[in-house]
């Protein structure tokens, strides 16, 4: 950091009738200046974000093992995906992980806003219900992996009392995708109701009031109101959850570890797995390089609603 | 996930409480909704409570009573055990595994690497939003705009390449391995910082600058000290993110050393495999981990509550 320190000791000496010049681009010094504020993120920058991804797409050409040097294969990695079971039934829970998760975390998450909303102020409210996002994946995963135990975890105990049989929640193929969506409900359910929340602080007021003259219900508020004002928000905030689902992994690495079976295998862990326990470097490159192109089609979307934001509430 | 989301205290802060919060008119309406809250609520809560209980359960009569409310047979063995302060006959009294985990060091590992991460990218994000709100230089937009792309880069594709480097490096199982990939910059925090510099009236930093202050001398005496409140949201924002971190410290440093809490709850949790986990002595132990955090939210709840906005909206 010897340039930033050195910069930013001249950038301080003052010179004279320097504030006088109307310089769209700044002075030279004020180049250097800006020059030493942003070299530490440029560097960052360059070192762990842009290097990282040239070589990542390297790499997603060639077979590469860590101990040997990578050998070019061309598209050999990305054709051998079509074929491979293992990536496509990855995809697939994915993708059931996201549509189980979005969908409850969504629901609940405006039912949640429209109750803060609607209902209270009250920041110890909002505290409460935000506080498990605060809280690392790892423990959460740990607590609901003790809670939701098939012998003695609280929650079969609870289903035996009212009769039912017992869940295995992580133990059964049908069961483990869904029960890790719900445990990420749990999470973030609160962060996505704020989100929401805040969103909906931004409707004027005097709407509501219009409704409550005419008479409205607070259901028919809802859905005639809230909702259709709401609509680029809650898009953006979707495209967000979205974006975050896709890449589930502490949930997965610390209750199932992918199984049973391939159940919760999920694309992000089968991208670790690859790497560092079959040791096919390449290859996980190219399954990352799909989940990039992926979650950038997710972006451009995102890109268009916030287009869509813009003619809509202005 | 946190990555995509941005926040805006004076979103919030400003907006007034318009809509909501009718008084009187107690129908059943308001007492189903005031009903589906304290539910929420208390689904949100009740985790907390029950990793509690476990925490102060004694772990060899925990299967007896899986559905008592109240702590079994209530001892601080379990946080003994994890803590290290526990015989090996003692611990496998309480169906400890009796090897012993570091937490204590783990604690200390993780306060060491979420606080260098955080003051760094702070630090240096607060210097590039600065070049980037305030400096006046060619080129500044499009090195914004290539820097906020970086956001949508999925981790998993940077982080793979980022361990290659780190190996070739010769930094693994190091703290800097954990640490130099989040240290220079994070986009988020630059662009969370450089929203609120943008909104600094020119004048005040004009003001300073006729008394003879260079850039840097502005920087440090008027911009942070007005920015003193979104700095400390940030920083809370952050320190949370980089406390919760599992895969990359998971994949640069697991070694006993350097492990980090998030990494040595996962080794606790593999060290009990199939038949009987020490539940009490992983509840303790991530109750130990939640701890910071919630101290930390229980002290700042209302300033990271109103920082929960949104990126599209201003």
């Amino acid at each position: 950091m010897a340039l930033t320190s050195r910069n930013a000791r001249t950038g301080s000496v003052p010179l004279s009738g320097q504030g006088l010049r109307p310089d769209v681009n700044g002075s030279r010094r004020e180049r250097l200046t800006a020059l030493a504020f942003i070299a530490p993120a440029l560097l960052g920058f360059t070192v762990f974000y842009l290097w990282p991804t040239l070589r990542g797409l390297y790499f997603s050409f060639t077979e590469f093992d860590f101990f040997s040097p990578p050998r070019w294969v061309g598209l050999d990695n990305y054709t051998s995906m079509f074929s491979d079971a293992i990536f496509w039934n990855a995809m697939k829970v994915t993708v059931q992980y996201v549509v189980i998760n979005i969908g409850t975390q969504t629901v609940l998450a405006l039912l949640l806003a429209v109750l803060l909303h609607r209902l209270t102020r009250s920041i110890f409210v909002r505290s409460v219900v935000l506080l498990p996002y605060l809280i690392s994946n790892v423990v959460v995963a740990l607590v609901f992996y003790w809670m939701l135990d098939a012998q003695i975890g609280i929650t079969n105990q609870v289903l035996g009392w009212i009769g039912l049989d017992a869940i295995p929640f992580f133990g059964d193929q049908n069961w483990a995708i869904p029960t890790i969506a719900f445990i990420n409900t749990w999470r973030h359910l609160g962060y996505t109701a704020l989100l929401l929340f805040a969103g909906m602080l931004m409707i004027p007021g005097d709407v509501y009031e219009a409704g409550r003259v005419d008479g409205a219900s607070e259901w028919k508020m809802f859905w005639r109101i809230t909702l259709p004002l709401l609509r680029p928000i809650l898009a953006l905030v979707l495209v967000i959850t979205v974006i975050g689902s896709f890449q589930a992994f502490d949930t997965v690495a610390v209750t199932t570890a992918g199984g049973p079976g391939d159940a919760t295998r999920v694309i992000q862990y089968y991208i670790f797995d690859l790497a560092f326990q079959r040791y096919q470097y390449g290859y996980a490159s190219a399954v990352s390089v799909v989940l990039f192109l992926i979650l950038a089609a997710v972006a451009f979307v995102q890109l268009k609603l916030m287009r869509a934001d813009e003619s809509d509430v202005a | 996930m946190a990555t995509t989301a941005t926040t805006f205290d004076e979103a919030v802060a400003v907006s007034k409480p318009t809509g909501g919060a009718r008084r009187g008119r107690p129908g059943l309406g308001r007492v189903l909704a005031w009903t589906a809250l304290g539910l929420i609520m208390a689904v949100t809560l009740f985790p907390f409570y029950w990793m509690l209980r476990t925490a102060f359960s004694n772990g060899a009569f925990l299967a007896t009573e899986p559905s008592n409310l109240l702590p079994v047979e209530s001892t601080w063995g379990a946080f003994q055990r994890v803590l290290g302060l526990a015989t090996t006959e003692e611990a496998q009294a309480q169906a400890g595994s009796g090897a012993s985990v570091s937490i204590i060091r783990a604690l200390l590992n993780s306060v060491l690497v979420a606080s260098l991460i955080t003051a760094g990218q702070v630090f240096f994000g607060a210097m590039a939003a600065y070049a980037f709100s305030r400096l006046r230089w060619p080129g500044r937009n499009t090195v914004f705009f290539v820097f906020l792309t970086a956001l949508m880069v999925p981790p998993i594709f940077t982080q793979l390449p980022n361990f290659l480097l780190m190996r070739d490096l010769g930094l693994l199982s190091s703290y800097a391995a954990i640490v130099l990939p989040f240290f220079f910059m994070t986009p988020f925090a630059i662009f969370f910082l450089r929203q609120f510099f943008l909104g600094i009236p020119r004048e005040v930093e004009e003001a300073a600058r006729l008394d003879g202050a260079g850039a840097v001398a502005r920087f440090f005496r008027v911009i942070l000290p007005m920015a003193s409140g979104p700095l400390i949201t940030l920083t809370i924002l952050q320190y949370v993110q980089a406390w919760g971190e599992y895969l990359w410290p998971l994949l640069v440093a697991s070694d006993r050393d350097h492990r980090v809490l998030t990494v040595a709850l996962g080794v606790f949790r593999s060290q009990t495999p199939q038949g009987a986990p020490d539940w009490a002595g992983l509840m303790a132990a991530t109750l130990l981990a939640a701890l910071p955090v919630v101290i930390l939210f229980a002290v700042f709840s209302r300033k990271i509550v109103n920082s929960i906005g949104f990126s599209g909206i201003k």
